[in-house]
């Protein structure tokens, strides 16, 4: 039918966000293509999750609900998925970008010999002319995203093989339920037909689920409080900003020390130096103790209503206001122009 | 007799994407490419280290090197050389170029099928693309089970390899049979130092073309010993369908390039009114620095 496909990953019984976003993402570009959105979930005693996928848009949806199935695995996740694959033909397959989607889904491509691309930023529908072969495209998916860390966007296609596969990282992508659930209709996946003992050859003999580790080093997009934040019901605001862009919350040592943040957060010199895409500075003056540990960010912007507070100086972009104030509007402005 | 393994560290040379500060940009904004340094991507580094600490428990057991580039990227195999690994081999070829993961990975996974492993550890992924694609698609291509995002390889009994991972929120414990391909997370043990010993031993390990190609190589001896030659291997040594290499075995294609262009480095100072800081936020989200 070569609809889209999208994989559902779940935790704890709870489907995750990124597949509610790639679901949300899917039904623009089915309206586009004039196909349908289909989602594939599997696990073990899954199938009670059908009505949220369903309220998310998908017409169908294949379950291979097993025993078996209830840790994430590779090789019998990779099984069932590329079987539907072939089965189905999907033109397009996405994938959160998480440690389960990253580890399943080059596997599935490489078997399928179809093209993916990891991390994508954002996902369009458009044509392509090949001049060499005098061939024109129509209806690709152009996957986005940075590369070269960071410092390029790269447009990807794959004129040629199907699916055309993709990875998101949650929170890239807007989630928006309907209002009323699509018409869903069940596929059971026959697991015992597609699965052999050679799938469970790794075996999980331990398993500690943490809390969400904060990795502030790792995010391209930081949005940093210090102590002019007031409060740590005031961080709640910069958490939300880091929600929406995609990135991590920061903290100056004056922040941390008042108890508005956790002291992995600290970027200073006594905590960790960060060089990210775009670094938000609210409510920090600038003390070299901290620009010591972020001045290396490719762009800094700063929101101080001290006009002369040092991290000015610093900014790319000097915001002279209060947080309170400018964070919502960025937030508002962000919601309303990105797609 | 403790059982000895033969371990392939797969690793890339890459360019060192992590020290684009504001000075590796040309003036019109664009990455200054010849200013980036050419590193042993640091996954790599990660996952070297955990074979070696599996040479180190397993005595007898040996550490190569496999990597696809061009001549110059045998210099990551004498790093490796350098601190401990036993030998390496550079997979070059014209054939091999504009290669995307799944061309790599179907060249990796032919020499590697030459080689016979009994572990292959790579990084979880190279800085210049962050794709994580080579490990499970080497696996996929092999008919082997993959173990990503390790953190430390445990031990080894009764044919199997024990890892331990790292997951977005917490750690699992894995047992596999082998052949198995692992990667390596950038939480694990970073990679021991240069030896002394080993410095001396391959400070002049080189392969053939760089022999050849080098003319201030004039004053060393003529000979070279077996040891000291890093094995070049093309289509022709590791075989397969010319079809799955390069260009034509690559399902991806780059429609377009942005380069990302910074502003000039001078603060622009705007309001806290909703027009400014709409506008900031339109030309932040045009010029992919957010969204």
């Amino acid at each position: 039918m070569n609809n889209i496909i999208v994989y559902i990953e779940t935790e704890n019984g709870k489907i995750c966000d990124v597949s509610l976003e790639l679901l949300t993402k899917a039904r623009g570009l089915a309206k586009e293509l004039a196909c349908n959105v289909e989602a594939l979930l599997i696990g073990h005693d899954v199938t009670k999750l059908k009505d949220e996928i369903a309220l998310y848009g998908a017409s169908k949806i294949h379950i291979a609900d097993d025993k078996r199935l209830v840790n994430y695995l590779t090789l019998p996740h990779s099984s069932i998925t590329i079987s539907l694959f072939r089965e189905e033909k999907p033109q397009i397959a996405l994938f959160g970008a998480t440690s389960i989607g990253r580890d399943l889904a080059p596997r599935v491509s490489s078997a399928l010999n179809s093209g993916l691309t990891a991390d994508c930023t954002s996902l369009e529908i458009g044509s392509h002319t090949d001049n060499k072969a005098g061939k024109e495209y129509q209806n690709l998916l152009y996957q986005i995203r940075p590369a070269f860390g960071g410092n390029i966007i790269a447009t990807i296609i794959n004129p040629d093989h199907r699916p055309q596969m993709a990875t998101v990282r949650e929170g890239v992508m807007k989630r928006e339920p309907l209002n009323k659930a699509a018409d869903c209709k069940l596929n059971i996946i026959d697991v015992s037909s597609v699965l052999s003992d050679t799938d469970f050859i790794v075996e999980i003999i331990e398993r500690h689920m943490e809390e969400r580790k904060i990795d502030i080093k790792g995010s391209s997009i930081i949005v940093a409080g210090g102590f002019g934040v007031g409060s740590k019901e005031n961080f709640n605001l910069l958490f939300e900003l880091a929600h929406v862009l995609g990135g991590e919350v920061g903290a100056s040592r004056a922040a941390v020390d008042a108890g508005f943040a956790d002291h992995a957060r600290q970027i200073g010199q006594t905590g960790v130096t960060v060089r990210p895409k775009l670094y938000i500075a609210a409510g920090i003056s600038g003390q070299i103790q901290h620009t010591a540990g972020m001045e290396q960010s490719a762009m800094i912007i700063s929101i101080n209503s001290d006009p002369l507070a040092p991290i000015h100086q610093l900014a790319d972009y000097a915001i002279i206001g209060d947080l309170n104030e400018v964070v919502p509007r960025m937030i508002k402005s962000y919601k309303k122009n990105s797609k | 007799m403790t059982k000895t393994f033969k371990i392939v560290v797969l690793a890339k040379q890459v360019p060192d994407t992590r020290n684009v500060g504001k000075n590796a940009m040309k003036e019109d904004g664009t990455v200054n490419r010849a200013a980036l340094p050419a590193i042993f991507n640091p996954e790599d580094m990660n996952a070297l280290e955990q074979a070696l600490r599996l040479k180190d428990a397993y005595p007898g057991s040996e550490v190569l090197l496999l990597t696809m580039g061009p001549g110059r990227a045998a210099e990551i195999i004498r790093e490796g050389l350098f601190r401990g690994a036993d030998g390496g081999i550079l997979l070059t070829d014209r054939k091999f170029a504009g290669a995307d993961t799944l061309a790599t990975s179907y060249a990796l996974s032919m020499a590697v099928k030459k080689i016979q492993p009994d572990i292959i550890i790579a990084g979880r992924q190279a800085i210049d693309g962050d794709t994580a694609q080579v490990g499970p698609q080497v696996a996929e291509k092999l008919n082997y089970p993959q173990v990503t995002y390790a953190e430390d390889i445990v031990e080894i009994k009764d044919g199997k390899i024990i890892i331990k991972r790292r997951l977005e929120r917490g750690i699992e414990v894995v047992k596999s049979s082998m052949p198995v391909v692992i990667t390596v997370h950038a939480t694990a043990p970073a990679c021991r130092p240069r030896n002394a010993k080993q410095l001396m031993r391959f400070k002049h390990a080189r392969t053939k073309s760089e022999e050849q190609d080098n003319e201030h190589n004039s004053y060393l001896p003529t000979y070279t010993l077996d040891y000291l030659v890093i094995p070049e291997w093309g289509v022709n040594d590791i075989g397969g369908d010319e079809a799955n290499y390069g260009l034509s075995g690559s399902p991806t294609k780059v429609k377009k390039i942005e380069n990302i262009v910074f502003q000039a480095k001078e603060s622009k100072r705007i309001t806290s009114s909703d027009e400014d800081v709409d506008t900031l936020i339109k030309e932040l989200i045009s010029s992919h620095t957010i969204g």
